[in-house]
C-alpha cells in the first residue's frame, strides 16, 4: 500500500517583530493508509501547528504536502473547503471546541448541513447514528455543552469530526484535557474507530504513555524540527537521541523496588525565532560538541527506519 | 410510546435549563425586580394609553386650564386644557417606539460594522474602526441635534438622529467581543466544518455575544430616552401637538413658577423609566453573567 500522506519538507514560519519564528522547519514524513503517527514534544514545539498546516488552516511557507496521491498544499478556499470531507481534526480542549450556544445535535449536524449531506429525518437519523458510534447516549440530543461532562464533551468533537466520513484525523491532544480513567475510554474509541473505519491518524501529544499505546510509527519534534523518527517499539526500546532518552526517562514507572536513572535535562528550551544553525537542542544537551554549535543536523538512519538528527551518536554509544 | 414522552419531558426541560437558569438569577436581585416592575409599568401604560385613559390628548379644553390634581385629571390639566396624565401616557409610546426603533438601527448596523472588523481585522478593522473614531469625536448630542435639523423633525427622523450616534459604541462593543471569541476553538472547529466566513460569524459568533448585545441595548434604552427628551426640549424632536416628555417639559418651563404640574409629571416619567432601564439592565447583566458579580 503506497503513501496516504506524505509531507515533504514542510516549513511553517510566522512574522514577529523579533523576526521570523521558525514554528516547523523542514518537517518531512509518510504514513500509511490505517496507521498512526505520533507526533511528540514539549508545548511550543510546533507539534500542533504541524497539524495545523497539514489540514490547511494555516498555509505552508514552504513544503509539499500530498493527500491520497494529490498536492494539497495551499490550495484555494473553495479547494480547501471540499477537503474537509477528508480530512479532520479533533480539537485538545473539549471546553472551548464546542460552541456553548450549540446543543448536541446541532454540534454533530453541523457539517452535515453545511455540505447538505443530510436534511429532515435523515439528518436525525445520521446524527443519532454518528452518537451511537461515540457512545454519546441518545437522551443527551438536546443537551448543551455546558450540561456534559469533559468526556462526552469530547465524543461530541469526535463524532462532529467523523460525520463526513474522513479518511485522515488529526488529534491534537485529544486527551490531554481529561481524566486519567476517561483518557483510556476515549483513546480505545479511537483505536475501535480506526479499526472499523481505516481511518489515518496524527496523533499529537506530549504524554508519551499514550502515544506508545496508539501509534505505529513516532516522530520526536523539538524546536520546530524532527529529531528522532523511528516505529513506536523501536522508539521506546532503543531511544537514540539524548531528548529522546531524557524524555522517556520521565516516564513514571509503576514498581517500588527498581531504581529508576532518570536523565534530567539541564536549561531551558531556546527560542523558536530565527535560530542559529546548529543543533536546536544543543543547549540542553550534556554531550553537545563545538561541532553541534555549527554544523547543521540532518536526520540520519541509524538503523532500519530508525531515523536520528544527531552528530554525537557514535561518542555516546562509546559511553553508556 | 410512554417511554418517548418520558424522553421528550427530558429534552424540554434541558433544553430551557440556560435561560430558566437566568430568570432564576433575576428573581433573586430586589433591585431588579424593582427595575423590572417600572419597565412594565411604562410599556404596558404606554401600549395601553387609549384604554387606560378616557380623555383625548390633543383634546384642547380653554374653560378648564392649569387645574391642579384631581380625581377627574390624575395629573391635573395644561395651559391648554389638555389632561396631562393621557399626554404623559402617549408620551410615554412616542419614547419607547423612538427609542427602540433607533436601538435597533444602531444595532444592527453596529453589530455588522463591529462583526467585520473584529472577524477580519487587518485594513477592513483599520478603516471601519477609524470612521467610528470620527463619528465619536463629535459629541453624541451635538450630532443628534445636527442630523436631526438636517432631516427634519419627526418620529422617524428622531430616530435616525439617535440611532447614529449610538452606531459606534455597538460597534466598538461588538469589535471587542468578537476579538475575544474569534479565538476560541469552537471557530477554528467550525471552521473545519466547512462553514464559510459569513456562517461563522452569524451562527457561531454573534450568538455569544447576545447577552452582552441585551444588556447594552436595555441601559441604552434610558439614555436615548434621555436624548429625545432633550430634542423635543429644544424643539428638533417630535412636534406638537404629539405629545412627547421633553416637549411637555419644554412647554411648561414657562410655567414652572406658578403650575408645578406641568414640568413634574412629566419630568417623573423620564426619570422614572430611565430609573427602571437601568435596574433592569443592570440586573439583566448580573443574571447572565454571574461572574461579574462582587
Amino acid at each position: 500500500m503506497g503513501n496516504y500522506l506524505e509531507v515533504k519538507n514542510l516549513k511553517k514560519y510566522f512574522k514577529t517583530p523579533a523576526g521570523m519564528l521558525h514554528a516547523v522547519d523542514d518537517v518531512s514524513f509518510s504514513i500509511e493508509q490505517g496507521k498512526t503517527l505520533g507526533v511528540v514534544g514539549e508545548s511550543g514545539c510546533g507539534k500542533s501547528t504541524l497539524g495545523r498546516t497539514i489540514l490547511g488552516i494555516l498555509d505552508a511557507t514552504d513544503g509539499q504536502i500530498i493527500f491520497d496521491g494529490k498536492d494539497i498544499t495551499n490550495l484555494s478556499e473553495r479547494k480547501k473547503k471540499l477537503l474537509k470531507k477528508d480530512m479532520q481534526l479533533i480539537f485538545q480542549d473539549p471546553y472551548s471546541s464546542l460552541n456553548p450556544r450549540m446543543n448536541v445535535f446541532d454540534l454533530i449536524a453541523e457539517p452535515l448541513r453545511i455540505f447538505h449531506v443530510a436534511r429532515g429525518n435523515e439528518l436525525e437519523n445520521r446524527v443519532s447514528e454518528l452518537m451511537e458510534t461515540v457512545g454519546l447516549s441518545e437522551r443527551l440530543i438536546y443537551s448543551y455543552p455546558h450540561e456534559l461532562d469533559g468526556g462526552r464533551r469530547q465524543r461530541i468533537g469526535i463524532a462532529r469530526a467523523l460525520a463526513l466520513d474522513p479518511g485522515f484525523i488529526v488529534c491534537d491532544e485529544p486527551v490531554s484535557a481529561l481524566d486519567v480513567s476517561i483518557q483510556a475510554q476515549i483513546l480505545n474509541l479511537l483505536q475501535d474507530l480506526q479499526d472499523e473505519k481505516k481511518l489515518t491518524y496524527v496523533f499529537i501529544t506530549h504524554d508519551l504513555s499514550v502515544v506508545r499505546h496508539i501509534s505505529d510509527e513516532i516522530l520526536v519534534m523539538y524546536l520546530g524540527v524532527v529529531i528522532e523518527k523511528s516505529p513506536s517499539k523501536m522508539l521506546f526500546d532503543n531511544p537514540l537521541h539524548p531528548y529522546t532518552k531524557g524524555l522517556l526517562s520521565a516516564i513514571p514507572v509503576p514498581t517500588i523496588h527498581k531504581k529508576r536513572e532518570r536523565i534530567i535535562m539541564q536549561g531551558e528550551i531556546g527560542s523558536p525565532i530565527e535560530p542559529a544553525p546548529g543543533c536546536r537542542f544543543v543547549n540542553r544537551c550534556m554531550y553537545a560538541t563545538e561541532r553541534c554549535r555549527h554544523e547543521d543536523v540532518a536526520l540520519s538512519e541509524v538503523e532500519p527506519q530508525h531515523f536520528v538528527a544527531c552528530h554525537n551518536l557514535n561518542s555516546m554509544h562509546t559511553d553508556g | 410510546m410512554k417511554r418517548k414522552s418520558d424522553l421528550n419531558s427530558i429534552h424540554e426541560k434541558k433544553h430551557t435549563s440556560k435561560w430558566t437558569l437566568v430568570w432564576k438569577r433575576l428573581l433573586r436581585n430586589k433591585l431588579a425586580i424593582v427595575g423590572m416592575i417600572f419597565v412594565f409599568v411604562v410599556v404596558f401604560s404606554s401600549l395601553f394609553a387609549n384604554v387606560i385613559s378616557p380623555y383625548d390628548y390633543a383634546q384642547q379644553d380653554l374653560s378648564n386650564t392649569f387645574q391642579y390634581p384631581s380625581t377627574e385629571h390624575l395629573f391635573g390639566t395644561d395651559n391648554y386644557g389638555r389632561d396631562i396624565f393621557t399626554r404623559v401616557l402617549y408620551g410615554g409610546r412616542i419614547s419607547l417606539l423612538v427609542s427602540v426603533t433607533a436601538i435597533i438601527i444602531a444595532l444592527i448596523c453596529g453589530c455588522f460594522i463591529g462583526v467585520c472588523s473584529g472577524y477580519f481585522g487587518g485594513k477592513i478593522d483599520g478603516l471601519l474602526m477609524r470612521i467610528m473614531d470620527v463619528i465619536m469625536a463629535i459629541p453624541s448630542f451635538l450630532l443628534a441635534i445636527c442630523i436631526s435639523a438636517a432631516l427634519g423633525s419627526g418620529v422617524r427622523n428622531t430616530a435616525i438622529a439617535i440611532a447614529v450616534g449610538c452606531i459606534p459604541s455597538y460597534a466598538r462593543l461588538m469589535r471587542a467581543q468578537v476579538l475575544g471569541i474569534k479565538n476560541q476553538e469552537f471557530v477554528e472547529a467550525a471552521y473545519m466544518n466547512g462553514a464559510s466566513h459569513l456562517r461563522i460569524m452569524i451562527r457561531h459568533i454573534v450568538p455569544n455575544t447576545l447577552s452582552t448585545i441585551i444588556v447594552d441595548s436595555t441601559l441604552r434604552i434610558g439614555a436615548c430616552i434621555m436624548i429625545i427628551s432633550s430634542l423635543s426640549f429644544i424643539g428638533l424632536g417630535v412636534q406638537p401637538p404629539t405629545p412627547e416628555w421633553g416637549s411637555m417639559l419644554s412647554a411648561g418651563r414657562v410655567y414652572i413658577r406658578d403650575f408645578w404640574p406641568m414640568v413634574t409629571f412629566p419630568g417623573i416619567a423620564i426619570m422614572v423609566t430611565i430609573f427602571g432601564f437601568n435596574l433592569f439592565g443592570d440586573g439583566l447583566r448580573d443574571a447572565l453573567d454571574p461572574r461579574l458579580k462582587r
